[in-house]
């Protein structure tokens, strides 16, 4: 349901992923499961990314769609996964003309939202931490948290006048 | 491999260091270390720090990288020194003032203005 023309289907991080027809105008799917590493990380973010690029997307969505997919790695990683070089992380994304829609979920116990604190509160701004969550939602049109907090959809929209909300 | 670029250059003007990112993204977690280890000795060096981190060349930066440079302000700040941010692109303030980051660095428009507002 979610292919359309010109879609292609790449499975694990070495596996060249992804693709549509010259003019940038079909469907993309990404799907890779990687352990918690950084290293990993980057070579995902670049391959959907370098679709991504191609687009023709506003200067201001690429941004955001870098920022949520770099921040939500990084907490499936770090705060999902502490690290766990044996506990994976799965991400999906698709890719269109108009939006990307990215999953993001870990293997790790899950979270509260609600136990996250805000980060912009004057007694919380010098904290070195927690911001990561705050950027996403301020840079995503929609964010759903699901299975306990594991799971993560983002959907970033190709309209440059709504995002980001401060 | 290539032996990569140090992803920061240092230069002085009179007491204040001048810290220039050579990278255009401060993202991932060993650039952002090692940022940390060379500014860290910048900060002990004197009893009262003078830095200016110039990010002309920024592009993009992480919540991670966020946290590095609010360890900075804070170990500047212990030692009643002082902190100057410069050159950041509209894109990146932006995640300055989402974060309401704006309020704690304090952000020059010009590397100029930047080195006039350090108090003697």
């Amino acid at each position: 349901m979610y292919m359309q023309r010109g879609g292609s289907k790449g499975r694990g991080r070495n596996e060249r992923s992804g693709g549509d027809d010259s003019n940038g105008n079909g469907s993309a799917l990404f799907e890779f499961t990687i352990a918690s590493d950084y290293r990993a990380s980057q070579e995902v973010q670049d391959k959907i990314m370098y679709d991504v690029n191609r687009r023709g997307f506003n200067s201001q969505t690429v941004f955001a769609i870098k920022l949520a997919l770099e921040e939500a790695m990084m907490n499936a990683i770090k705060h999902g996964n502490g690290r766990d070089a044996k506990k994976k992380v799965y991400i999906e994304a698709k890719v269109n003309s108009r939006q990307a829609e990215i999953v993001v979920e870990d293997e790790g116990p899950g979270f509260s939202r609600r136990s996250v604190p805000d980060p912009t509160l004057p007694e919380n701004l010098e904290k070195c931490s927690g911001r990561g969550i705050h950027l996403i939602e301020a840079y995503v049109n929609e964010v759903e948290w699901s299975r306990g907090g594991r799971r993560l959809r983002m959907i970033i929209r190709d309209d440059p006048d709504v995002l980001p909300r401060g | 491999m290539a032996e990569s670029i140090p992803p920061v250059s240092v230069t002085s003007q009179k007491d204040i260091r001048i810290i220039e990112f050579t990278n255009n993204k401060i993202l991932d977690e060993g650039n952002i270390a090692e940022i940390g280890a060379t500014l860290m000795p910048l900060i002990d060096e004197v009893a009262q720090p003078k830095l200016l981190l110039d990010f002309a060349n920024v592009d993009h930066l992480s919540s991670a990288a966020l946290g590095m440079l609010i360890n900075v302000n804070n170990k500047i700040k212990q030692k009643n020194g002082q902190l100057r941010l410069t050159n950041i692109k509209p894109q990146i303030f932006e995640v300055f003032v989402i974060t309401k980051l704006n309020n704690l660095f304090r952000i020059m428009p010009t590397r100029s203005d930047a080195l006039t507002s350090f108090a003697q």
